[in-house]
């Protein structure tokens, strides 16, 4: 498309739009359509966004943190953390690794057994916070090595407890951006539809056009035009309606739980924006696809 | 100009038209005349590419119809100057508008044309009705309208079908007389019409010859007329 015919589609022709006869009310059923249709893809933007953050988080956070935890006679108790601990140090890929004072164990154990306990005098096994460097380390290959050497010893790298969140985030996720695309298919079946109504129902207009001699261009461009603009504009309407109900939703919080997360975050406001545009190609291409085929058929 | 070369055409339930040869030179005047159904529509469609002949080859402006694409077709459509039997109008925009309606779709600036627009509305007469919409216009004015707009374009052949259908005897000497001093112009004209005085009016006028479809057949007819 050249220049010229790209600013007249935009800007369009006055006298050229004038020959296809003004629809108000299917106009308005576009409008509406493709208003609903940018207001549900605003709100599955903002899950698929959200629970991609929460997937990362999740997946980041836990990754990065594993517990060895030394369950040993008490006598032998303090020799295995010791010989877990220079392992570890020798372990390529571990930041840190730190032995729990007794104290940091028992406030660990006080939501369930209260502050009074006797920690010390209970056998708890000794818990030791390792932190994963980036790269991080093998966790089989340092299975086997504590196994060997210090029998006490397990590793807890937390990959049960992530892999489901992950998983659950991702799917979430997924099912977002599938709900997306499927939003975007309905309103190319639904612009088809209207499109191919309008064409059906100007077929006199289209015909008179037809023997003075305008090109199949000239009279599919008076439809595409409508079409893209009601898209854009019904798109924008349901897009700033979408963006102030995300907007209105309550702020991340810990008591919240993820729930609360769902929305945008900083440069994420401007995602959304995009959709009125991509409304507007999805009706161009609808309506082109329409009129196309349909003036084809006629004489 | 126009040439059809041994044209047949039938519509499926049997043949409407066989073996037709006409040549319309140019500066030409012809007449075509027949029987109701006979097929004279169907003949003038042919001329313009509106229907592709069932046999035979159809030539404009030395192109076989046949094989232009609908661009091609477009482009013939505004070298003919056409006046349909129901004139065609697009009802929402008023007289001036769909007269300059090919003006607009060949992509002309109209602000251009402004003089030439006045000046045919005021030779076929609508200048006070220039911002009438074709609904509220007597049959006279929509033949006169549908003339007008067939020759905005200044095409080189002017083909009408039944222009004086339903007008009156003085209204249809006035669109016969627009016609004939579009023929002086030196533009081709082919109009069908089943009139025979109108035909004799011309005579005396212009040097038309009358073709007449009688039994699938096109005749010239003689002077008997």
């Amino acid at each position: 498309m050249t220049d010229s015919k790209l600013h007249k589609l935009i800007l369009g022709d006055k006298q050229a739009n004038r020959v296809v006869p003004p629809t108000g009310f299917t106009a308005q059923l576009t409008l509406f359509v493709a208003g609903a249709m940018g207001f549900l893809a605003v709100f599955a933007l903002a899950l698929s966004m959200a629970s991609g953050r929460l997937a990362d988080r999740w997946a980041s956070e836990l990754a990065r943190a594993a517990t060895l935890r030394i369950n040993a006679p008490a006598e032998q108790r303090v020799a295995q953390t010791e010989a877990a601990l220079e392992i570890l140090r020798q372990t390529p890929g571990v930041a840190t690794a730190r032995a729990l004072t007794g104290e940091e164990q028992a406030a660990l154990l006080a939501p369930w057994f209260g502050s009074s306990l006797p920690a010390g005098s209970l056998p708890l096994p000794q818990l030791i916070e390792v932190t994963a460097d980036d790269p991080g380390y093998d966790p089989s290959g340092l299975r086997l090595r504590l196994q060997a050497e210090v029998p006490g010893a397990v590793l807890d790298d937390h990959t049960r407890w992530r892999e489901p969140l992950v998983d659950a985030a991702r799917s979430l996720r997924r099912l977002a951006w599938v709900s997306i695309l499927l939003i975007g298919g309905a309103t190319a079946a639904m612009i088809t539809l209207a499109a191919n109504a309008a064409l059906a129902a100007n077929a006199q207009v289209i015909e008179v056009l037809r023997l003075v001699g305008a090109l199949d261009s000239y009279i599919a461009q008076a439809f595409i035009r409508r079409f893209t603009l009601r898209a854009l504009t019904g798109a924008a309407a349901g897009v700033v309606l979408g963006m102030i109900g995300v907007w209105l939703m309550p702020e991340a919080s810990d008591e919240g739980g993820f729930l609360t997360g769902l929305g945008f975050q900083g440069w994420g406001w401007l995602v959304p924006l995009l959709i009125p545009p991509l409304g507007a190609l999805v009706a161009f291409a609808a309506t082109t696809r329409a009129a196309t085929k349909r003036l084809g058929e006629l004489s | 100009m126009i040439e059809l070369e041994n044209v047949g055409y039938n519509y499926g339930g049997g043949e409407l038209l066989d073996a037709v040869s006409v040549q319309l030179a140019p500066g030409s005047f012809h007449f075509l005349t027949g029987p109701s159904g006979a097929g004279k529509t169907t003949l003038l469609k042919l001329c313009y590419g509106a229907l592709t002949p069932t046999s035979g080859r159809v030539r404009a402006f030395n192109m076989d119809v046949h094989g232009l694409d609908r661009d091609q077709m477009a482009y013939l459509r505004r070298r003919v100057g056409v006046v349909h039997q129901d004139c065609r109008f697009l009802d929402h925009l008023p007289v001036i508008e769909n007269i300059a309606l090919p003006l607009l779709v060949s992509g002309r600036e109209l602000n251009h044309e402004e003089a030439n627009l006045r000046e045919l509305l005021n030779w076929v007469g609508l200048s006070e009705r220039a911002h009438a919409l074709p609904p509220e216009l007597s049959g006279g004015e929509r033949q006169r309208a549908a003339l007008a707009r067939s020759v905005i374009l200044s095409p080189d052949v002017i083909i009408a079908d039944e222009p004086t259908g339903n007008v009156d005897w003085e209204m249809s000497q006035r669109l016969l007389q627009l016609l004939v001093e579009l023929n002086r112009m030196g533009k081709t004209i082919l109009v069908a019409t089943h009139d025979l005085s109108l035909i004799r009016a011309a005579k005396k006028q212009v040097q038309a010859r009358v073709l007449r479809i009688s039994n699938r057949q096109l005749q010239l007819a003689g002077a008997d007329l």
